[in-house]
């Protein structure tokens, strides 16, 4: 049994556990699911600076921060206890592809080749932590929440911004992936 | 009167630019709030353990090489579908007994600019904001840097947000 369960989960496995999340955290307190909010209540808690948009009572959301704060427990509790004996698995054409960038190790779940403490301070290092960290959170909340907010919660619940927001995260990928992403790699 | 007022205006700013909110209204000790300490926790599990949380996982889903991610995400919304709708259906209540309530959402510009902008930073760093929190926990400390930087971002948004196209 443990021997499965250190497996890869597939998706059909994956996915419904995730959501599932929906209906527990409706259930279990009348929340809707999402995380990129909680990067809000950070700011909300520790540095405001008199902004109205960070000016709410961040007390009331904090329930947000204790689940992130378990996704984290549960990341390592994932890797030290449950960890895949093996490389993760890529598809042979994208090995090809990172290989011409130098990245050939797969034995974690981001690439270590070039996300590293010696690398951050790299052009491309910087691009590929800080700069591609900063999109994200101004990104989620100037689009009002992230994959598990509006594709998950959102398009749940049939949303139509949430369908729209959805279509410009997977534009904004498709474009970053394929035309502007091989350039920073190549740094 | 008053105090309700007060409390509408907070619901108020917290449900700007946000998916998830709080809509209880009632008030609970602290410890009531383990309980998404533990959803966490196996949420966390299910992020790492499915590679949802991989760079390669999110680098193959955009250049169409698997269909793994694409089959999460569809199963997660098919799942959260169905349940939402049984709720709203046989109007379940909370654990407390509490009205469900789920707020909906008004289109605005932000989530066309905002949604692209994080898409690009998606296929940068791997990684939606969940993932950033499991991939510490996996002992990947230097996406503590992307982390802050996320914050960060957020920040400047919070600071830019009157001047930006909504």
């Amino acid at each position: 049994m443990l021997e499965i369960i250190k497996e890869p989960w597939p998706w059909y496995v994956a996915g419904p556990l995730i959501g599932l999340t929906v209906p527990a955290f409706l259930i279990i307190g009348n929340k809707s699911f999402g995380i990129s909010s909680s990067l809000r209540h950070i700011c909300a808690s520790c540095m405001p600076a008199n902004i109205p948009f960070f000016k709410y009572d961040w007390k009331k959301e904090v329930w947000n921060l204790f689940f992130v704060f378990g996704i984290f427990l549960g990341g390592i509790v994932a890797f030290n206890l449950l960890a895949n004996p093996n490389p993760v698995e890529i598809h042979p054409q994208l090995a090809t592809e990172l290989a011409t960038y130098g990245i050939t190790d797969y034995n974690h779940l981001v690439p270590q080749d070039i996300m590293n403490w010696e690398s951050l301070f790299t052009l491309r290092g910087f691009l590929m932590m800080v700069f591609g960290g900063f999109l994200v959170g101004f990104g989620t909340r100037y689009a009002g929440g992230c994959t598990s907010g509006h594709a998950i919660m959102g398009l749940s619940n049939l949303q139509l911004p949430s369908l729209i927001a959805t279509i410009s995260f997977m534009v904004g990928g498709f474009i970053m992936a394929n035309l502007i992403l091989p350039t920073i790699l190549s740094l | 009167m008053e105090q309700i007022t007060v409390i509408d205006k907070d619901l108020e700013i917290r449900l700007q630019d946000a998916m998830c909110v709080n809509e209880s209204h009632l008030e609970h000790k602290w410890y009531h709030n383990l309980k998404y300490l533990v959803v966490g926790i196996l949420f966390g599990i299910v992020f790492v353990k499915s590679e949802v949380v991989s760079w390669f996982r999110i680098q193959e889903m955009f250049r169409l090489q698997s269909f793994h991610m694409f089959g999460i995400i569809g199963s997660a919304v098919l799942v959260g579908m169905v349940s939402i709708w049984l709720i709203k259906k046989f109007e379940v209540k909370t654990i407390y007994g509490e009205a469900i309530e789920i707020h909906d959402k008004k289109f605005n510009k932000g989530q066309i600019y905002g949604g692209l902008i994080f898409g690009l930073g998606w296929a940068i760093t791997g990684a939606c904001p969940g993932p950033l929190f499991a991939q510490i926990g996996t002992g990947a400390t230097i996406i503590i840097v992307t982390l802050l930087s996320a914050i960060a971002g957020t920040w400047v948004y919070g600071y830019l947000r009157e001047k930006l196209p909504h």
